[in-house]
C-alpha cells in the first residue's frame, strides 16, 4: 500500500490526537481515583479532630523531672539524634531559661526563681507561620487542623525557614543523623543529612486518636485541645487565667500558651 | 566567536590553568561537604547562613551593577561607555553564575534543587529570586553576545535587540530588590527588618560594581591591546564615589534609628558587629577593617586629584570593593543571626573547607569572566574604531 503525503499527515494527526487525548484521559481518571481513595481513607474514625490545635503549658506544674520526661519520650519516639555539639543539636522540645524564652520581659527586679526558671519550648505551630510563608517548595506547610508540618522528603535544605522562624524552633541536619539515634523507632521515619526538622505536634499520634506524647507524660502540666472550641479545656483555662505567648508583637499568633 | 578563547598568550594560559586548579580544589572540598554534610562549615543552628549566602547576596549586587554602564550608554547615549558596555554585561553573566553556584553549594539536599520548579511556591521570595536571576542571566547573555557579534562584523547591532536592552535595564534593579526582600521580610531578625534594606543593597551594589569595573578595565588595558578609555574609567569611578557615599549614609540612618529610638533589639546586631556583645568579638576586627577601607575609598574617590591619578584610583576602587564585600558578603548575614531568637550569642567563623569551596566558586566566576573578556578584547582589538569613530586600540 502506498500512501501519499496528505494521507500520511492525516494518519499522523489522528494518531497524535488519540495519543494525547487518551493519555490525558488516563491522567485525569487516575488522579481522580487517587483523590477519591485518599478521601475515603483520610478520615481515620478514631483520629482526633480540631480546627486549630493548641497547647497550654502551666509553668507552676512543670518540674525538672516532667520536663525531662517530655523531652525524653519525644526525642525517643521521633528518632531525634543525640548530637551533643550545640552547633549541630537537633531539638524538637527542650528546656530554656525563662529570661531567654521571653527576652522582652527581662527585668532586673524580676524574682531570680522566675528569671532562671526552666521553661519547655517547642515549635509554636503559629496561626500565621513565617516558615511556611518563606519555604520555596512547600516542604513546610500548615495542616487544616493548624499543625505546621514538615515534609522532610521534599525539603531542599535551603534553611530559609530557620531564618524566618523567630523562635529558633527549627533544627537542621548538619550531618547524617542516623548514627546518633540510639534505638530506632521503626514506626517513625529516620531523617537524612541536609534537611530541616522540628516538632510536628505528634501528628502521627493525633491521627490515631492519641494526644501528643509530651502531653501524655506531663502529669497535667501541659493541656492540649482545640482552641476554636469554646468548650475545650484549653479555652476554659485561657478564659480564667492570665496566659502569655512568645513574641506576640510579631503577629505570628503562636498556638502555645504559657501560664505563669 | 567562541574559538577565540583557544588562542592566547602564555600568560593567558597560565592564568586559566591557575583558575582551573583553584576550581579543582574547591570541587574536592565540595565533594567532602556533599559526603559529610554542611556540618563541615562554620554554620550552626543559630547562625544558619554564612559565607555562601553572603557571597550570593554580594554578587547579586555586582551583577545588578552592570546597569550603571548599560543605562548611560543605551538610554542617554553616553558614548564613552560604548566600548565597555559589553564589559559590564559580561561581568553580570559571571556574577549571576556565581550567585547560582553559591545557592547550590549552600543547599543541604542539592539533588532536590529542582523541587523549586516542581512545587512552585509564589508566596516564597526565593521563587521570585529564581525567576529574576535566571531571566537576568539570559538577558545579559543575549544582549552581550548579539552586540559583540555585530561589532565583530563591523555592523550596527540589529534593531530587534533594543527592547531586550531596555528590559535588561529595568530588570537589573529587580534582582537586587528581590534579594533584599529575602531578608527584610523576616519577623524577629531586627538587623534585616528595615525598609531601607533594598535601597541600601542597590546603592552598595552601584558602588562595588563600578569599583570592580574600574579595576577590570585597568587589567584589560594592561594585558590586551583594547583600551576601555580613560574617561570611561573616570566616570565609573565617579559613579562608585557617589553610591559609596549614599551607602554610608544609609548605614548611618540605620544606626540613628536603632540608637535614637533606644530599642535594644534593634541595637544588638550593630553593637555585636562594631564592639562585640557579651564578650563575643569575632567580627569586630572585620568591621574595623571595613571602616578603614571605607575611609580610604571615600577619600580617594571623592578627591579629584586622587581619583584622576590612576595609581591611587586603583587603590581607592579596591578599597571600596573590599569594604563593601566585608559589609555585605560577611557581616550582613552573620550579624542578622546574632543574637539568636533567645537573645544569646553564638558566633560564626568560616572553616577551611568552606573557604576553599567559596574560593572555588569565585574561581569559576573569574574563569568564565576571563573567557568572556578574552573574546570581547580580541573582537575589540580588531575593530580599531568604535561606532562613534573613537579609537578602541592602544597605540
Amino acid at each position: 500500500m502506498r500512501i501519499d503525503r496528505r494521507q500520511f499527515l492525516k494518519i499522523l494527526g489522528i494518531g497524535a490526537f488519540i495519543g494525547v487525548g487518551g493519555w490525558s484521559m488516563f491522567e485525569v481518571v487516575s488522579k481522580r481515583e487517587i483523590e477519591a481513595f485518599v478521601e475515603r481513607y483520610k478520615k481515620v474514625p478514631e483520629a482526633l479532630q480540631a480546627k486549630r490545635w493548641a497547647m497550654v503549658i502551666d509553668l507552676k506544674k512543670l518540674d525538672e523531672k516532667i520536663m525531662n520526661d517530655c523531652i525524653e519520650i519525644c526525642h525517643r519516639i521521633h528518632n531525634v539524634p543525640a548530637l551533643l555539639n550545640p552547633k549541630e543539636e537537633i531539638k524538637w522540645i527542650w528546656k530554656e531559661k525563662f529570661k531567654y524564652v521571653f527576652p522582652e520581659m527581662k527585668d532586673e527586679y524580676m524574682p531570680e526563681e522566675i528569671k532562671n526558671k526552666y521553661v519547655l519550648v517547642l515549635c509554636n505551630h503559629c496561626e500565621n507561620p513565617p516558615c511556611v510563608r518563606v519555604c520555596p517548595t512547600k516542604a513546610t506547610f500548615k495542616r487544616k487542623d493548624g499543625i505546621v508540618m514538615m515534609d522532610m522528603h521534599r525539603c531542599i535544605g535551603c534553611r530559609f525557614c530557620m531564618a524566618g522562624c523567630p523562635y529558633g524552633a527549627r533544627s537542621f541536619n548538619w550531618r547524617d543523623p542516623r548514627q546518633y539515634v540510639k534505638e530506632e523507632n521503626k514506626e517513625f521515619p529516620l531523617r537524612m543529612k541536609g534537611v530541616v526538622e522540628k516538632c510536628t505536634f505528634c501528628y502521627e499520634r493525633i491521627d490515631r486518636g492519641l494526644p501528643p506524647a509530651c502531653v501524655e507524660v506531663s502529669k497535667g502540666a501541659i493541656v492540649f485541645g482545640d482552641i476554636t472550641d469554646p468548650n475545650s479545656e484549653v479555652r476554659k483555662i485561657l478564659a480564667s487565667n492570665f496566659a502569655i505567648r512568645r513574641k506576640p508583637k510579631l503577629g505570628t499568633k503562636p498556638s502555645i500558651y504559657y501560664l505563669l | 566567536m567562541l574559538e577565540l578563547v583557544l588562542k592566547g598568550s602564555q600568560r593567558y594560559w597560565a592564568w586559566v590553568i591557575f583558575l582551573m586548579a583553584l576550581i579543582g580544589v574547591g570541587f574536592i572540598a565540595y565533594l567532602y561537604q556533599l559526603k559529610v554534610g554542611l556540618g563541615i562549615t562554620g554554620m550552626s543552628r543559630d547562625v544558619s547562613w554564612g559565607l555562601y549566602i553572603g557571597q550570593f547576596t554580594f554578587l547579586v549586587g555586582v551583577a545588578a551593577s552592570a546597569v550603571t554602564v548599560v543605562l548611560p550608554y543605551y538610554l542617554h547615549n553616553y558614548k564613552k561607555y560604548g566600548r565597555i558596555a559589553v564589559i559590564g554585561e559580561f561581568l553580570a553573566i559571571a556574577s549571576v553564575l556565581m550567585c547560582m553556584l553559591f545557592i547550590f553549594v549552600d543547599l543541604g539536599q542539592p539533588m532536590r534543587v529542582l523541587n523549586v520548579l516542581l512545587h512552585p511556591t509564589p508566596n516564597s521570595i526565593m521563587f521570585y529570586d529564581m525567576i529574576v536571576l535566571s531571566g537576568y542571566l539570559i538577558l545579559n547573555l543575549l544582549c552581550g553576545w548579539v552586540i559583540l557579534t555585530a561589532e565583530k562584523k563591523g555592523a550596527p547591532p540589529p534593531k530587534w535587540i533594543k527592547p531586550f536592552l531596555y528590559i535588561a535595564i529595568c530588570w537589573a534593579p529587580s534582582i537586587h530588590i528581590v534579594t533584599a526582600f529575602l531578608y527584610q521580610g523576616l519577623p524577629g531578625r531586627d538587623y534585616w527588618m528595615t525598609a531601607i534594606m533594598a535601597a541600601k543593597f542597590l546603592s552598595s551594589a552601584f558602588a562595588s560594581g563600578p569599583a570592580l569595573l574600574v579595576i577590570l578595565c585597568m587589567i584589560v588595558r594592561r594585558f590586551t591591546n583594547f583600551d576601555p578609555g580613560k574617561e570611561a574609567i573616570q566616570t565609573l569611578a565617579k559613579t562608585s564615589a557617589y553610591f559609596l557615599l549614599v551607602t554610608i549614609g544609609f548605614y548611618l540612618f540605620e544606626v540613628f534609628t536603632a540608637f535614637y529610638s533606644g530599642i535594644p533589639s534593634h541595637q544588638y546586631s550593630i553593637i555585636y558587629l562594631f564592639k562585640g556583645l557579651e564578650g563575643y568579638t569575632k567580627l569586630v576586627p572585620v568591621m574595623s577593617i571595613c571602616i578603614l577601607l571605607a575611609a580610604i575609598g571615600v577619600i580617594i574617590l571623592v578627591t579629584p586629584p586622587l581619583r584622576k591619578w590612576e595609581v591611587t584610583l586603583a587603590i581607592g576602587a579596591a578599597a571600596t570593593f573590599l569594604c563593601l564585600w566585608l559589609e555585605k558578603g560577611i557581616s550582613l548575614v552573620v550579624g542578622g543571626f546574632i543574637p539568636n531568637p533567645f537573645d544569646k550569642v553564638f558566633e560564626y567563623w568560616p572553616t577551611i573547607p568552606e573557604t576553599l569551596i567559596t574560593i572555588g566558586v569565585w574561581s569559576v566566576g573569574f574563569f568564565v569572566l576571563t573567557l568572556l573578556y578574552k573574546i570581547a578584547a580580541t573582537v575589540k582589538e580588531k575593530a580599531i574604531f568604535d561606532k562613534y569613530g573613537e579609537k578602541q586600540v592602544k597605540t
